[in-house]
C-alpha cells in the first residue's frame, strides 16, 4: 500500500517542524510513502489592482513561483532525497486551506501536515487562522504541528 | 542614470509651477489663444450638429454603433448578464490560473477609471441641462453601450501583444491592426495610428487635465479659494511618484480606497432612497415623462436626449476603447468571456451608479419645479434653476448633504480620490499608445509620464475652457476611429460568441466550481 502526506511548507521554522514530523511519520510506513511538498502563495482573485499590476502579472508570477521553488521547495526535496525519502515539490497560488487541501485530494493523499498558524489580529479573529479553516474544512485528516 | 532623470523632472516641475505662480494669468490666456485658433475647428468638426438640427453627430455615431452591435449580436448584453456574473465570480476560471489576473480584477480596474466624476457631476450637468428626462437616455445609452463594450474588449483580448517577458499590452490600436491585417482590409495601421494619437490627447486632457481641474474647484470649494497650481504641483508630484518612481503603495492605496468610496457612495444613495421610497415611483414618472416632452426644459424631449446620451458616453466610455486596454490584460483562453464581463461595465456604471445620483437629486427636490404649470423652471442660462443655484458636483453635493449633512465633506474626498484614480488609469491608457507609436523603452516612457505631470499642473491652474474643448473632443475622436475599427471587425467577435455558445451548451466548457 502507498501513502502520500502533503505538508504545507514555507520556509519558516515551524513548517520545517511541521516537515520533520511528517518525515517521522512517513518513515514509520516505509519506502511505499512519499511526500508532497506544498508552498503556497497567498493570492485572491478579488484583489484590487493597479493597471501595471494586472499588465505585469503573468511575469510577476513566473517570478514569484521561482523564488519559491528555488528557496523553499529544492532545499527540501535534496535534503530529504539525502535521506532516502521519496518527495515532490509544487508551487501554487490561492487560498492556502484550500490549496492545501486540493493538493491531498489530487494526490489522494492520507493526511496534511502543517504547521500553527501564525496569524493573528482582528482577520484571524473573525474569519479565522489558515490551519483552522484547513482543520474545518479539509477531506482529510490534518496534523497541526506546534 | 535614472535619479538623474527624477531630480531633472522635479526641478522641471517645480521651475514651471513656480512660472505658473507668477505668469498665471498671462500663461492661461496665452494658452487659450492658442488652442482656441489651432483645434477650434476640430473641436467643431467633431460637435457638430446633423444639419437642420442642434443633434451632435458624434453623439448619433456613438448610439448607432451601441444598437448595431446590439441587434447584431442578439441582445448579448440582455441574454448573457447572468453568465457575466458568473464568470466574475470566477465559477468557469481554470484553477491551473490561479495567480493571473481574474475577471474580476480587469473589471474593476477598468472600472477605476470609468467610475468617477462622470458618475458625480456628469449626471448633475445633465439633470440640469436635460431635467430628470435625460436620465432616461442615459440609461437607454447605458444599457445600449453594454453591446460596444462587449466588442471592443472582446477585440483586445484576442489580439493583445503578448511579450516574452510575460507582459502584456493590448487596445484597439493592436486590434485594429492586427485585426485588419487578419481580414486582409487595408488602412489598419492608419486607423490604429490615428487612434493612438487621439488616446494621448484625450489623455492629456479629459483623462488629466480635466481631472486635475475638477479637483481643485472640489478643494478650493473646502479650503477656500486658492492658486489651483498649488492643487496640481501636489497632484502632480503624487502622480510622478506613483509613474515615474514606481511608488506602488500610492497607487494600491487609491485602487483600494476607491472602490470602497464607490460602494459608500451608492450605499448612501440606497439610504437616501430607502428614508424616501414613497417618492421613487414619482421620481421614476418625472423620468419616463421628462424624456418624451421635456417637461419644459431647453431643446424639450430632443434636448433631454441629447443630455443623456452625452453623458453616458463620458460616464462609461463605451466604444470610445479606453477600457478595452484595461481588459486586456486578463487570463483568459476565451476572448469572448471577457466581453461578457465587460459589458457588466456599462451597467454599474450608469445604469446603477448614475441612476443612483439622479433619483437622489430628483427625489431631495433639488430642481425648482411648477407644479400648475407641469414644467421645471428655467434660469436665464437655460438651465433648470436649483435651491442654491447650484450645478455640477455642487447640485449632487447639495442633493445628498439635504439627506445627510456630514456627505458633503465625504464626497469632496471621494471626487478627489476618483478623480486621482481616474488620472492613474489614464496615464496607463496614454502611456500604451505612446509606446505604440514611438517604442517600448524606459526612455520613451519616461518623455510620457514627464509630460503627463506637466498637464497636471496646467489642468488645475487654469480655466483652459477650449483646452478642455479640445479634450473632450479627443476622447470623442477615439470612439469615431474605434467604432469604423468595430464595424469591421465584428464578423470576427461573431464567430466567436458563436463558437462558445455552442461549446457552451454541449457542455465542453462547464463551470469548474
Amino acid at each position: 500500500m502507498t501513502a502520500t502526506y502533503v505538508v504545507g511548507v514555507d520556509g519558516s521554522d515551524a513548517s520545517h517542524r511541521a516537515l520533520a514530523f511528517a518525515k517521522r511519520q512517513a518513515s514509520l510506513v516505509g519506502d511505499d510513502c512519499s511526500l508532497l511538498l506544498v508552498c503556497v502563495v497567498e493570492w485572491s482573485p478579488y484583489k484590487f489592482q493597479t493597471h501595471e499590476e494586472n499588465a505585469r502579472r503573468t511575469k510577476q508570477k513566473q517570478e514569484e513561483i521561482k523564488i519559491a521553488t528555488e528557496r523553499v521547495i529544492e532545499p527540501l526535496l535534496q535534503e530529504l532525497k539525502a535521506e532516502g525519502i521519496k518527495a515532490e515539490g509544487k508551487v501554487v497560488h490561492g487560498k492556502a486551506a484550500a490549496v492545501l487541501n486540493n493538493a491531498a485530494v489530487e494526490a489522494n493523499a492520507e493526511q496534511i501536515f502543517v504547521a500553527r498558524s501564525a496569524d493573528h489580529g482582528l482577520s484571524a479573529r473573525v474569519f479565522g487562522s489558515v490551519t483552522a479553516q484547513l482543520v474545518m474544512s479539509a477531506n482529510v485528516p490534518v496534523t497541526v504541528v506546534s | 542614470m535614472f535619479k538623474n532623470y527624477i531630480q531633472a523632472a522635479v526641478v522641471a516641475l517645480l521651475t514651471f509651477g513656480s512660472s505658473m505662480l507668477f505668469a498665471s494669468e498671462g500663461l492661461d490666456e496665452a494658452v487659450n489663444a492658442i488652442f482656441a485658433s489651432s483645434t477650434g475647428w476640430f473641436v467643431s468638426l467633431i460637435f457638430a450638429p446633423i444639419p437642420g438640427t442642434s443633434f451632435p453627430w458624434i453623439v448619433l455615431w456613438l448610439v448607432v454603433g451601441a444598437s448595431v452591435f446590439t441587434l447584431y449580436f442578439g441582445f448579448v448584453q440582455f441574454r448573457s448578464i447572468g453568465h457575466s456574473i458568473s464568470l466574475v465570480k470566477g465559477d468557469y476560471s481554470n484553477p491551473n490560473d490561479a495567480g493571473e489576473v481574474s475577471h474580476f480584477q480587469a473589471l474593476t480596474t477598468a472600472l477605476s477609471g470609468t467610475v468617477g466624476l462622470g458618475n458625480i457631476a456628469g449626471v448633475a450637468v445633465a439633470i440640469g441641462i436635460g431635467g430628470p428626462g435625460a436620465i432616461f437616455w442615459m440609461i437607454l445609452a447605458g444599457l445600449l453601450g453594454m453591446a460596444s463594450k462587449f466588442t471592443e474588449c472582446t477585440l483586445a483580448v484576442k489580439y493583445r501583444n503578448e511579450y516574452k517577458d510575460g507582459s502584456v499590452s493590448g487596445g484597439p490600436m493592436y486590434y485594429i491592426t492586427k485585426g485588419f491585417a487578419e481580414r486582409g482590409i487595408p488602412g489598419g495601421k492608419i486607423l490604429a495610428v490615428l487612434f493612438a494619437v487621439f488616446c494621448i490627447l484625450g489623455a492629456l486632457g479629459g483623462g488629466n487635465m480635466f481631472q486635475a481641474n475638477q479637483a481643485h474647484a472640489q478643494l478650493s470649494g473646502v479650503f477656500g479659494d486658492y492658486p489651483g497650481w498649488v492643487t496640481g504641483l501636489i497632484f502632480a508630484g503624487i502622480v510622478f511618484a506613483v509613474i515615474v518612481g514606481g511608488i506602488k503603495s500610492i497607487a494600491n492605496v487609491t485602487e483600494k480606497v476607491v472602490p470602497f468610496m464607490a460602494i459608500l457612495y451608492v450605499g448612501t444613495a440606497i439610504i437616501i432612497l430607502a428614508m424616501n421610497a414613497d417618492k421613487i415611483g414619482w421620481a421614476f414618472g418625472q423620468i419616463f415623462e421628462g424624456a418624451f416632452t421635456g417637461l419644459g426644459v431647453a431643446g424639450g424631449m430632443v434636448g433631454a436626449l441629447i443630455q443623456g446620451f452625452k453623458r453616458a458616453a463620458f460616464s462609461n466610455e463605451a466604444g470610445v476603447g479606453s477600457a478595452a486596454i484595461a481588459h486586456s490584460a486578463v487570463q483568459t483562453k476565451e476572448p469572448i468571456t471577457e466581453g461578457f464581463v465587460s459589458l457588466l461595465e456599462p451597467f454599474i456604471d450608469t445604469v446603477v451608479i448614475c441612476t443612483m445620483t439622479a433619483l437622489v437629486i430628483i427625489i431631495t427636490g433639488q430642481l425648482m419645479f411648477d407644479a400648475q404649470q407641469g414644467v421645471y423652471l428655467l434660469g436665464d442660462s437655460g438651465h433648470i434653476q436649483t435651491i442654491g443655484d447650484t450645478s455640477g458636483v455642487a447640485l449632487t453635493s447639495a442633493a445628498f448633504g439635504s439627506a445627510v449633512g456630514w456627505f458633503p465633506y465625504l464626497l469632496v474626498i471621494a471626487v478627489v480620490l476618483f478623480a486621482f484614480s481616474t488620472m492613474l488609469s489614464w496615464s496607463y491608457y496614454g502611456l500604451k499608445a505612446w509606446t505604440y507609436l514611438f517604442g517600448e523603452g524606459k526612455n520613451t516612457e519616461l518623455a510620457f509620464k514627464l509630460i503627463f505631470c506637466v498637464f497636471v499642473v496646467i489642468g488645475a491652474a487654469a480655466n483652459l475652457g477650449p483646452v478642455i474643448d479640445f479634450s473632450d473632443a479627443a476622447i470623442f475622436a477615439m470612439a469615431v476611429v474605434n467604432i469604423i475599427g468595430l464595424y469591421f471587425l465584428m464578423p470576427i467577435v461573431k464567430r466567436e460568441l458563436t463558437s462558445y455558445n455552442a461549446r457552451l451548451k454541449s457542455g465542453e466548457i462547464k463551470k469548474t466550481k
